[in-house]
């Protein structure tokens, strides 16, 4: 049989709680909805739909925009690399830049620039660039290492390679 | 050069250079670049295919000019013979199940081969018997100057050579040692030097590479990492770390195997070397295996009447399609097995 709420005596009891008081006795309470979120047992349904709402943004947002790039160049997606592993063409670096980079550094023990070789006809703005990378951590080396003569020679490169 | 004289010629394995070469059977290196104006392979049409095909193949081979080098199309190439390249580890397994035009420039000493239209346009490879790295990049690096050179390469200026796989951008570098390890394998250790070469961040794979389980004697150990650092960074780790550390740890665990159980050692050695000696049919997985035990008591000097240049070409001989391959076709298993019995028996009873 049904039980009618105990708080306003119409309602059917939908809420069973079973609360257990400081000396040990168990209590039983049987409550409809509406007396239940009175006495703030239970969130109202339009908090709980709201707060879902909330979270499912929040923590997919980042997500689905990422699931949605597509390269304008190979129109390759995001998911579709995501399925099979490899990108399409050199504009996807790019294209999927923001998503790309941690993925290459989870793979690459957290680094995603490049410092070794480089094409001879590539720019000579990046080839400074990656060397000055690349010396910045030959100059941590030394340090750690205490070959400090090194260090100094190492710190006065990048510094002409900075000016220049 | 075809691959019939490819199979007649054994390259590289008769070498055994460099003073680890007891325990490292060879060092490879490969570069990864793509070509500028078409897109990666998985996006590229047919024609596309072929252009690449097509422009490399008639501007590569100049390239590797230093050595006389050919170019073979693999999309006429058969089964068997695509085989013979796999086991002399100038191709992938990947280029042979590959669609569309592509192929392979391989210099005529066999030290260096270009894949065309793999998983990225360009991939070439250098090989060597023993441990050679030093030279290998130097040889390599001076090879993708000279391609360079003729093809404009996909550079970007954070990213580096830009691959279709982002496990390979940056330097697109893959260093790999195949390690002939016994000793570790008979003393139960080797899970911990799979542990530790994973906390390295290397991959541990089998005689071919990826895609192979690391079973048997044979590893092919190689990097993962291939950004952040330069390509000497990533070949001097390998060099003065890595294979040095697993090498030692090899020695050792031999060197605890012969002094607490030589005879069970010296059992397991000419046991097999009886098999081969006497075998009338014989599966590959098992010459291999008996050729590994055959390999460590030359090493250990319990065995002075089999050269390890002897023991390379038996290794390299009695793979499938290089048996087949030398018997002027597709043989059955047979078959195979009773024939590569026989050779196994001459070539030994040879002085």
């Amino acid at each position: 049989m049904q039980k009618v709420c105990q708080s306003c005596q119409k309602q059917p009891a939908t809420v069973h709680l079973t609360d257990i008081a400081t000396d040990g006795e168990k209590r039983e309470r049987h409550l409809c909805e509406n007396c239940a979120q009175k006495e703030g047992i239970m969130p109202k349904p339009a908090n709980i739909m709201a707060h879902l709402a909330a979270f499912v943004q929040s923590s997919k947002g980042s997500v689905q925009q990422m699931a949605q790039l597509s390269c304008p160049n190979c129109q390759l997606t995001f998911v579709e690399f995501r399925n099979n592993g490899l990108l399409g063409c050199s504009a996807d670096y790019d294209a999927f830049e923001p998503a790309l980079i941690p993925l290459i550094e989870r793979a690459h023990q957290g680094a995603s620039r490049h410092v070794g070789k480089k094409p001879k006809r590539a720019g000579g703005d990046v080839a400074t660039e990656n060397d000055i990378v690349r010396l910045r951590r030959e100059l941590d080396r030394a340090v750690d290492d205490e070959r400090f003569e090194e260090a100094a020679r190492i710190r006065d490169t990048i510094r002409s390679l900075e000016l220049s | 050069m075809t691959v019939n004289d490819i199979v007649q010629q054994p390259g590289i394995w008769l070498e055994a250079e460099g003073n680890l070469a007891d325990i490292v059977i060879s060092s490879r290196i490969r570069l990864a670049r793509n070509v500028v104006g078409y897109p990666f392979l998985s996006r590229a049409t047919h024609d596309q295919r072929r252009a690449l095909a097509g422009l490399l193949a008639e501007r590569v081979p100049h390239a590797a000019s230093s050595a006389k080098s050919s170019y073979i199309d693999l999309t006429h190439c058969d089964e068997l013979d695509c085989q013979v390249l796999v086991e002399r580890q100038l191709i992938s397994r990947q280029l042979v199940e590959a669609k569309g035009a592509r192929g392979v420039v391989v210099s005529d000493d066999q030290r260096c081969s270009v894949m065309i239209n793999e998983e990225d346009h360009l991939r070439m490879h250098m090989i060597r018997g023993g441990m050679q790295l030093s030279n290998l990049w130097a040889e390599l690096n001076q090879l993708d100057d000279r391609i360079e050179s003729q093809v404009d390469y996909i550079f970007h200026p954070r990213f580096g050579y830009l691959t279709a796989c982002p496990t390979n951008v940056g330097t697109g570098i893959r260093v790999s040692v195949m390690l002939h390890l016994p000793a570790l394998k008979l003393t139960g250790e080797m899970e911990r030097v799979l542990k530790a070469a994973k906390d390295m961040n290397l991959a541990v794979r089998g005689l071919f590479g990826e895609g192979t389980e690391a079973t048997g004697d044979f590893f092919q150990v190689s990097n993962q990492v291939t950004i952040g650092r330069s390509e000497k960074e990533i070949v001097d780790e390998f060099k003065d770390q890595v294979v040095p550390r697993i090498v030692e740890y090899e020695r050792l665990a031999r060197q605890a195997l012969l002094d607490e159980k030589p005879r069970a050692v010296d059992d397991r050695v000419f046991r097999s070397y009886g098999i081969l000696q006497n075998a009338r049919t014989i599966s590959s997985e098992e010459t291999l295996l008996h050729l590994s035990h055959l390999r460590l008591g030359v090493h250990i000097g319990r065995i002075t009447d089999v050269s390890v240049p002897k023991l390379n070409e038996l290794f390299l001989i009695t793979q499938p399609a290089h048996l087949q391959k030398l018997n002027g076709g597709p043989i059955s298993g047979e078959e195979r097995s009773a024939i590569r019995a026989d050779l196994i028996r001459r070539k030994l009873a040879e002085r």
